[in-house]
């Protein structure tokens, strides 16, 4: 009798202490990935490193100047094509769909769309664009990484809108304003925060992603050329410097880490920060 | 401490192993029993009972005494602590965060705000009912009503459908679902599934039965049946019960203690409190004057 | 205008799939049913042969260690989160902590390559292979191959700490999501916390932590990025393990580092034919998981690759 409510609380005490201990590894972890990536990228940090082309391979010269750009015009040109689109097909499935057929199959295919493997995207990028155009292109890589934000962009698009509560749709439909602008003004204007937290979480994700740029963009020395040319991109620089048996390569890689992440979680850090500031408060939806 | 298995016999408190071995409680029930001579009839004994959520004080030095095998009614306006102080009874309103409560609660002797006492285990001698009915969704009926057992670690089987049957029959629920036992506990009405968590806790075999405002949420036929459970559980157990509905506590309750703004205004058997009460602010609650 | 947008869902898993059949129609037509149990990979002209097998097991097995560590260590952070905020102390810790793990499932996978190519790596080799090497490496095979951190264990460690995020976020969701009722039903009858977790929360939670492991899975079998660096990149037979410590090669890890050179069309066929076989996997587990874990859990979009 003793023995078993004994038993009981030493199973009790176990258990919490492996959830701490759980707990405190994550935190360790992470603390390790971050610190190596500043210390290590620290290093390789100087103006020549963000300026310049990378030099011959093995020379321990250059930098990753292309990379920085690339990143920049693939990211950039990704967001153009899909935030809109995701924003549009969230803005569909929020305030005109019920629950048919149609906006559920959407729905459901959505979240399956958010987790395909990026490597498969950038096949299929390769397939219809590279191949169409002969070549290794911006296009191709930015068509790629719109892909894989759109589905991101409608989801949160698509939970913010229906937080927004219903009476201020009322309101406008009483005063007689036709749907599109309430839509556009109502509605949009006070989910805008949410919205924009989608969008800009979504741009950091499609910022660090890798593989789909491995078989679109291609990856070069040289500074950006043509929309329709090859261009590198930082994901891709880390890659390619990692892999590389020269100490100074993997030097490189380190600081093109340290400003990816600087990027990525600039981003995502900043916004919450303004977002606290601005007193919106970010539900579990964005925020992850 | 678990119940053992030997020496299980209905009506038979539980035995409990783990404390009487705690040598520090046992100092204390020894040094108490001649206290306890003179409060043998008490079953329940407040002394100095302070509460509060944070730095607001929901109890303030609450001093009561409840006789075994009874039924006590709390009652009072919405706020005014029956409810923390149910939960007082078997440390569970400091498990809400920033919750505390100081004082001494004692039961059959014991004082379970002792240091020495562990407030987990301490539980499983006490029951209670909540106002809303909380079956265990995935579990059947039978395995609703013997998952206190289970976990004290009783195996055998035969004594389990023993306990489980006489548990149903103390909740009045046994002929209604003699036969569906396997089926799953929410699949009752209201009422039923209140008796249920009736039956869950009489398993325990509690030396003090616990509801907080057990019929609120049932309609009046389903709570008029609790209300008959109730005055059949007094011959077994010490009751307990709070409730917002004064004519429930006319009906069902031996005393009767009056709060108000976390203090025990009166506390008279029910008879008294209802038809001369001793205090002004009783007699108004009780004619509807506030509250 | 908007539903068009809608519609690009749909179109868009059209395209894919087509995409992907028809890039891989080729290896398909020539090898057949036999690309999923061939071990080759030859393509030497006048031979070329290819086989998908040993990256499936790769895939697998690297997931399945994922699955091993990940799941108990993220049930153990959404039960710290969840069940144990409750003490004003822990609670303090809970919204730093949330935001811990939110930042780890920002960091993009390259990053965890590198930080698993040149430090992780070497915890693993030193404080675990080596040590099992030394402690059974004479007496039993598994443990026989010289360690050198770069395996499919290792790979699998660092998938572990990939999905940890995404796995404890829907868990803590689903269990938050349990009514404290049943909390306080336990509780009254004397459960200890642990207990309280056994028999009120996970059996109400039971489907949606199901799919939270199936979301893990299907993001640990997409994983490219981090596997290539890690995995010790074997080819063919070889890529089968032998031991703990054996070198091994993913479907998505293959794709990345042989799709720029594919020396021939079949190649290039039987690389994006990988990728077929990815795709189907991971459907299958993303429908499975997305039918288990309801709507009204929100998934973290912050999730990658």
């Amino acid at each position: 009798m003793l023995r078993r409510s004994s038993r009981r609380k030493l199973v009790d005490k176990v258990v919490s202490v492996f959830a701490i201990f759980s707990v405190i590894l994550s935190v360790v972890l992470l603390g390790s990935i971050l610190i190596e990536v500043v210390i290590n990228g620290a290093r390789a940090l100087s103006i020549n490193f963000l300026t310049q082309t990378p030099g011959a391979i093995g020379s321990g010269l250059g930098g990753i100047g292309p990379a920085i750009q690339g990143t920049l015009i693939v990211v950039g040109l990704a967001s153009a094509i899909g935030a809109p689109v995701g924003v549009l097909a969230g803005i569909y499935l929020s305030e005109f769909a019920g629950n048919g057929i149609f906006p559920s199959s959407v729905r459901f295919f959505n979240d399956v769309l958010v987790g395909l493997p990026s490597i498969v995207i950038g096949i299929v990028a390769y397939v219809t664009l590279v191949i169409t155009l002969g070549s290794f292109s911006v296009w191709a890589g930015a068509f790629a990484l719109s892909i894989i934000m759109i589905p991101i962009v409608v989801r949160v698009t698509e939970e913010t809108l229906k937080i927004v509560p219903n009476s201020m749709r009322e309101a406008g439909q009483s005063l007689g304003i036709p749907k599109r602008k309430i839509i556009l003004h109502i509605v949009l204007k006070s989910a805008k925060s949410g919205v924009i937290t989608g969008i800009v979480l979504a741009i950091s994700r499609i910022a660090g992603e890798t593989a789909p740029l491995i078989m679109t963009i291609l990856g070069t020395d040289l500074y950006f050329t043509s929309l329709t040319g090859p261009v590198d991109a930082l994901p891709l620089r880390i890659w390619r410097l990692a892999s590389q048996p020269y100490q100074y390569a993997h030097d490189f890689g380190w600081g093109a880490a340290l400003i990816l992440i600087l990027l990525v979680l600039g981003l995502s850090l900043g916004l919450r920060l303004l977002a606290h500031k601005r007193g919106f408060k970010i539900g579990s939806i964005a925020a992850r | 401490m678990g119940l053992d298995e030997e020496s299980f016999t209905s009506g038979e408190k539980l035995k409990d192993e783990e404390i009487k071995v705690d040598k520090a409680i046992d100092r204390q029930t020894q040094s108490k029993q001649d206290q306890q001579k003179q409060q043998q009839v008490h079953k329940v004994s407040i002394k100095n009972l302070e509460a509060w959520f944070g730095t607001k004080q929901a109890l303030k030095n609450i001093n009561l005494d409840v006789k075994e095998k009874t039924v006590t009614a709390f009652i009072g306006p919405s706020g005014c602590g029956k409810t923390t102080l149910i939960k007082c009874l078997n440390r569970m309103h400091e498990m809400t965060p920033g919750a505390k409560a100081k004082g001494q609660v004692i039961i059959d002797g014991i004082d379970i705000y002792d240091r020495n006492i562990d407030a987990v285990i301490i539980k499983r001698r006490i029951g209670m009912v909540f106002q809303k009915p909380n079956p265990f969704p995935t579990m059947s009926i039978y395995d609703n009503v013997a998952a206190g057992l289970k976990l004290n670690g009783i195996r055998d089987k035969q004594l389990m459908d023993y306990i489980v049957k006489e548990s149903l029959e103390g909740a009045a629920l046994w002929d209604e679902v003699k036969n569906e036992l396997g089926k799953p506990g929410m699949g009752l009405s209201g009422g039923q599934q209140q008796r249920l968590c009736i039956a869950r806790a009489l398993a325990m075999q509690p030396e003090v039965l616990l509801m907080d405002e057990p019929t609120s949420a049932l309609d009046p036929i389903a709570s008029s049946k609790i209300e008959d459970l109730v005055h059949d559980l007094k011959k077994r157990f010490t009751v307990i019960i709070v409730t917002h509905n004064m004519q429930q506590a006319a009906r069902v309750s031996d005393d009767t203690a009056f709060m108000y703004l976390g203090e025990l205004i009166e506390h008279n058997p029910t008879k008294k409190i209802f038809e001369n009460p001793e205090k002004e602010l009783t007699e108004r609650y009780i004619s509807g004057k506030f509250g | 205008m908007a539903i068009g947008a809608a519609a690009y869902t749909l179109l868009m898993l059209a395209l894919i799939t087509y995409a992907v059949g028809n890039g891989s129609e080729k290896i398909f037509s020539i090898e057949g049913l036999k690309f999923f149990t061939s071990t080759d990979w030859n393509s030497v002209e006048g031979r070329e042969s290819f086989g998908a097998l040993p990256y499936i097991i790769g895939t697998l097995i690297s997931s399945a260690v994922a699955l091993a560590i990940g799941v108990p260590i993220s049930l153990g952070i959404a039960i710290f989160l969840s069940e144990m905020s409750s003490s004003t102390i822990l609670s303090k810790i809970s919204t730093p902590l949330s935001f811990v793990i939110e930042l780890l499932a920002a960091v993009p996978s390259i990053i965890y390559g590198l930080w698993a190519l040149f430090i992780f790596r070497f915890w693993v080799l030193n404080l675990i292979e080596m040590p099992l090497y030394n402690t059974f490496g004479k007496s039993i095979p598994f443990f026989a191959a010289t360690p050198f951190g770069l395996d499919w264990f290792t790979a699998g460690i660092v998938l572990a700490i990939m999905i940890i995020p995404i796995v404890s976020s829907i868990c803590r969701e689903v269990m938050r999501a349990v009514p404290d009722s049943q909390r306080e039903a336990a509780y009254s009858l004397g459960a200890t916390r642990w207990e309280t977790v056994r028999i009120a929360i996970f059996p109400y939670a039971k489907s949606g932590i199901l799919g939270a492991a199936m979301m893990g899975l299907g993001r640990a079998i997409g994983e490219t990025m981090l596997v290539t660096l890690i995995i010790g990149n074997a080819i063919g037979a070889a890529a089968i393990p032998s031991s703990l410590f054996s070198p091994s090669q993913t479907l998505s890890s293959l794709i990345a580092n042989e799709f720029n050179e594919a020396s021939s069309d079949l190649h290039l066929s039987a690389l994006i034919g990988l990728g077929a076989v990815l795709l189907m996997l991971t459907m299958a587990i993303l429908i499975g998981a997305r039918l288990l874990v309801s709507r009204m859990v929100k998934v973290s979009p912050g999730f990658r690759e």
